[in-house]
């Protein structure tokens, strides 16, 4: 009897735990697209209020962590091909290449607030722009250490040490093209601090973004492809992206980890505009 | 405008091409093509600044109040680009001339690399030009302006020293898609001017 008794229990708590198990792996899919495409409607000119109430919600944050989480464990974990020459440090691709992502994405960004600024004349859209100018450049400089790292494993002549053979590897057309986004941008903050006045450093400096930004990536995207170099993405196509020469196996790792390292940077960058939109609250009403 | 003016700057600017040459002159005796080709466009950047800085920063507050009266900020734009344009022209033959007659022609092919500086020159121009504007608005010397502009420069000039080191080469070919592609990137320059110089113009 007791037995008997305890089996529906058991057969319905199984049930909801499966039926529960499968809604959270089918339904949040569509879910996340959807919010994910809010989001990047939100950032973009469509509407003004919808990027700062998805600046305080939660689902996108919570998908940062796990996904970098699953950069991380089966970035680490899950098997890869072995090419020659890289063997194991192909595993860098999950955090270098996602670096620069993130970092064009928030230049992007960073781009998009200064013409907004100048449509709108609002100083919050000036806070906007250079704050995810400020996050990309720390982005442009973590994608600079673990190309660093992996280039003293893969290209650094072997006799020699890393530090030695810089002068003959920083030649490489990627690097000077990330070498001169980075300056533009390291000029863009000087430039801000050298004008007092507020609208008009807004308004300068939105200026030099639009141009700066305008000139920078036609050539970072062109020039690679006219000179020769060791760098992948460069006169042969970009292997990372073509559909057809990425290895499936981390096609699954690395498509999530651009998602997770690019929602880290907005995440930053939430705060950091939340954080100087409370200092400047007086300047703003 | 202001050099015609001023003529003691665009004798200063003369003086600065003919003066850095001949340090160069005394420094070196004759330069492999490619010492030569780097130099040259490197003389040519600072020629650039010098020249082209000074058609903002040096024009006072009350001439810019009367240019706002007489002239739409688009047609002042473009005035100021045609115009420094044509300076920086002249400015590149003659440090060519200057260059040739000092530290020797390695050129194999002479009148294709006059076309690339002057090109150059022309891109250099349009460039330093946008950012003096930028600077002048800024109110700060020349220094933010090299600042701002060498970042932006850098693409342009690695184009140009691939292009005229094809034009020392006997058998290289200079290729055409690099050549558009600098037009290009003039062409965009001089558009985007136009459409962020209102910008700055308003005050």
């Amino acid at each position: 009897m007791e037995g008997l008794k305890c089996e529906p229990l058991k057969v319905n708590s199984y049930v909801l735990l499966h039926t529960s198990y499968i809604l959270l792996r089918i339904y949040p899919f569509p879910l996340f697209l959807l919010h994910f495409f809010k989001m990047i409607a939100g950032l973009s000119l469509v509407s003004n209020g919808c990027a700062q109430k998805c600046m305080h919600k939660s689902w996108w944050k919570i998908l940062c962590v796990v996904l970098l989480f699953y950069t991380f464990i089966a970035g680490f974990l899950m098997d890869v091909p072995r090419l020659p020459a890289l063997s194991e440090t192909i595993r860098n691709l999950y955090f270098h290449v996602c670096m620069w992502f993130c970092m064009m994405i928030l230049f992007t960004a960073s781009v998009v607030y200064a013409i907004r600024y100048l449509r709108t004349n609002k100083l919050v859209d000036d806070i906007y722009s250079r704050q995810f100018a400020a996050v990309g450049i720390v982005f442009g400089v973590l994608g600079y250490a673990t190309g660093a790292i992996w280039m003293s494993y893969t290209w650094a002549d072997p006799n020699n040490s890393s530090f030695q053979s810089f002068s003959a590897v920083a030649r490489e057309p990627k690097l000077i093209g990330a070498a001169i986004a980075l300056l533009i941008y390291f000029a863009y903050m000087v430039l801000r601090d050298s004008i007092s006045d507020i609208d008009k450093r807004a308004r300068i400096t939105a200026v030099y973004n639009i141009f700066a930004y305008a000139l920078l990536f036609p050539t970072i995207w062109i020039i690679p492809r006219i000179l020769p170099s060791l760098h992948p993405g460069g006169q042969n196509g970009n292997p990372a992206l073509d559909f057809k020469d990425i290895d499936n196996r981390m096609r699954m790792v690395f498509y999530p980890a651009v998602i997770a390292w690019t929602l880290l940077g907005v995440w930053i960058t939430s705060l950091k505009i939340r954080l100087s939109l409370l200092k400047e609250k007086r300047l703003l009403q | 405008m202001l050099e015609i003016r001023q003529q003691y700057s665009f004798y200063g600017v003369l003086l600065y091409i003919a003066a850095t040459i001949f340090v160069l002159y005394m420094a070196l005796e004759s330069p492999e093509s490619n010492v030569w080709n780097g130099l040259f466009w490197v003389i040519q950047l600072f020629i650039s600044i010098n020249a082209v800085a000074k058609s903002f920063l040096q024009e006072s507050r009350g001439r810019m109040l009367y240019f706002y009266s007489i002239a739409g900020p688009r047609d002042f734009v473009l005035a100021k680009l045609l115009f420094n344009s044509l300076l920086m022209l002249l400015m590149s033959l003659l440090s060519l001339a200057l260059f040739s007659l000092f530290l020797g022609n390695p050129g194999v092919k002479a009148a294709a690399f006059v076309g690339l500086v002057l090109l150059g020159g022309w891109s250099l121009s349009l460039v330093f030009t946008f950012l003096a504007a930028i600077a002048a608005k800024a109110q700060q010397n020349a220094a933010i302006m090299a600042i701002l502009g060498f970042p932006i420069i850098i693409p342009q000039l690695l184009l140009l020293m691939r292009l005229s080191n094809a034009a020392f080469t006997e058998n290289a070919n200079i290729p055409i898609a690099t050549v558009l592609l600098l037009v290009a990137l003039d062409a965009m320059v001089i558009l985007l001017a136009v459409i962020l110089f209102p910008f700055l113009w308003k005050d």
